[in-house]
């Protein structure tokens, strides 16, 4: 028996903590998305690396919980629906 | 009981990694160890043993696909030498973080530059600090006998550490030795297959290989820590097994006329049998009493069996085979001394480097070096308390 306890070898060995740990707090600019302008063409859905965009039935919003706010989705819509405005 | 063959180092350690159920070898051939992975080629291509065997194009892919398999409950082996040890250098950490019971032989050499295919232990002292449970051998019979215990240490559940099993390059690797071989049923009862804690399963889905936080990743190094000093226990535990097994005596530290003597001399690895045999000379001829301390163990280093036994001599001679340059004392040297200070032990300890390069201790030289200490306990001063040992005597 260890004396530290944590699982040997930085195993976790119960799957899905990545949904515990809230990482929308890294975040310094925040992606805003113009329903209007949305086209739900879904490429920031495909191009996000954290999973945080939703699809909705016409549009897509952001998962705010999740989003550490990269910027690629801003980057990548080629409608220019989505943009970057810095967290108060 | 098994059977005698003639054997090189190498081939011992193939033929033990052939009896020991090995479900991965991934290796790069560099030599001295080159024909350990060329004999493990052959016995799969011959179909006698179902190991997958991947070749990849370095050691640090070899190391990196040896952790991937030992996740997912493999056993694993693999061997390498000097400048392939030194670029499996950050693997080496990868996979004691890990907690991969990897067995790997180093087939020890001089690392560059000048060039030198030659023995010396510069490459295991150059990653001392990865985290692997090191063992070094003396001869042929030990690095297979060496072999097939380190998998049962290694797979240990209060161990899961990887392994290097030592043995001097061309010194032993290309050397034939008359050794005797288990039976393989006899290695399949000392050596059950391998019962992963965790492992990769696409249907029990596990995350490997994370990132810890500063607030955590102290308590998995010294988990790791801890592990290597619980080792101690299990090695001694699995010597004795396989001593009762083979009837050749193993265990962490192996010494020679202690009875007696106020004069020791220390070594790791295949020179141990040389300063014995001159000990014994010495013994019978001139009546001079020299101690022989050959560590099997050196990580972790058995420091409480250590001081135990240094506690009885006057003077010690620590040998190291590599150079540690601009430190006090080489490798092994240091340890040592760290445990004198530790257990406050009254021993006067002499430091010396030897054979670099393959820069052999000859009988001459060895019995030169054995009659210096003798001289040493007698009083006289030594010509220097570390150095080179041709230099020194």
């Amino acid at each position: 028996m260890s004396k530290y306890d944590v699982v040997m070898g930085a195993i976790i060995p119960k799957p899905r903590s990545s949904v515990e740990n809230k990482t929308g707090g890294w975040r310094t600019r925040r992606p805003v998305i113009d329903v209007e302008k949305c086209v739900n063409c879904l490429i920031c859905w495909i191009y996000c690396p954290d999973a945080s965009i939703i699809r909705l039935e016409k549009y897509v919003a952001v998962n705010y919980d999740y989003c550490k706010g990269c910027g690629i989705c801003a980057e990548e819509c080629p409608r220019k629906a989505i943009t970057m405005v810095e967290e108060g | 009981m098994g059977k005698r063959m003639g054997l090189t180092g190498n081939e011992a350690v193939a033929y033990a990694v052939k009896q020991c159920d090995v479900g991965l070898v991934s290796a790069y051939p560099i030599t001295p160890q080159t024909i350990i992975v060329e004999r493990i080629s052959d016995y799969v291509a011959n179909g006698e043993i179902d190991t997958e065997f991947v070749c990849v194009e370095s050691e640090h892919s070899a190391l990196s696909a040896c952790i991937g398999a030992s996740l997912t409950g493999l056993r694993v082996f693999t061997a390498t030498a000097s400048q392939g040890l030194a670029l499996m250098h950050e693997v080496l950490y990868a996979a004691s973080g890990l907690r991969c019971p990897i067995v790997m032989a180093v087939a020890n050499r001089a690392l560059s530059a000048p060039l030198n295919i030659h023995c010396d232990h510069s490459d295991m002292m150059g990653s001392r600090d990865c985290g692997w449970i090191q063992i070094f051998a003396e001869n042929v019979q030990e690095a297979y006998d060496w072999t097939i215990q380190a998998f049962k240490i290694a797979e240990h559940p209060d161990v899961q550490l990887p392994v290097a099993v030592n043995l001097d390059g061309f010194t032993l690797t290309h050397c034939l030795e008359d050794i005797e071989v288990l039976d393989e049923g006899d290695v399949k009862k000392f050596l059950p297959p391998r019962k992963p804690i965790y492992r990769i399963d696409v249907e029990k889905p596990m995350t490997f290989g994370a990132w810890a936080m500063p607030e955590y990743y102290y308590k998995f190094k010294l988990q790791q820590q801890e592990a290597m000093e619980n080792s101690i226990k299990v090695i001694k535990q699995v010597t004795e097994e396989y001593s009762k097994l083979t009837g050749r005596s193993y265990g962490v530290i192996q010494s020679y006329g202690l009875e007696g003597s106020k004069v020791a001399v220390m070594a790791l690895g295949s020179t141990c049998g040389t300063l014995r045999y001159v000990a014994k000379k010495l013994r019978e001829s001139e009546g001079l009493k020299v101690g022989v301390i050959k560590l099997w163990l050196y990580r972790p280093l058995p420091q409480g069996d250590l001081a135990s036994i240094i506690d009885n001599v006057e003077t010690l001679v620590v040998l190291d085979r590599a150079l540690s340059p601009g430190a006090v004392f080489g490798p092994l040297g240091s340890d040592i001394a760290s445990i004198v200070v530790k257990h406050n032990l009254a021993v006067r300890l002499l430091n010396y480097t030897y054979g670099l390069g393959g820069d052999e201790v000859s009988i001459d030289l060895a019995e030169k070096l054995l009659k210096l200490a003798v001289k040493v306990v007698e009083g006289v001063k030594p010509p220097s308390l570390t150095g080179y040992v041709r230099e020194v005597v």
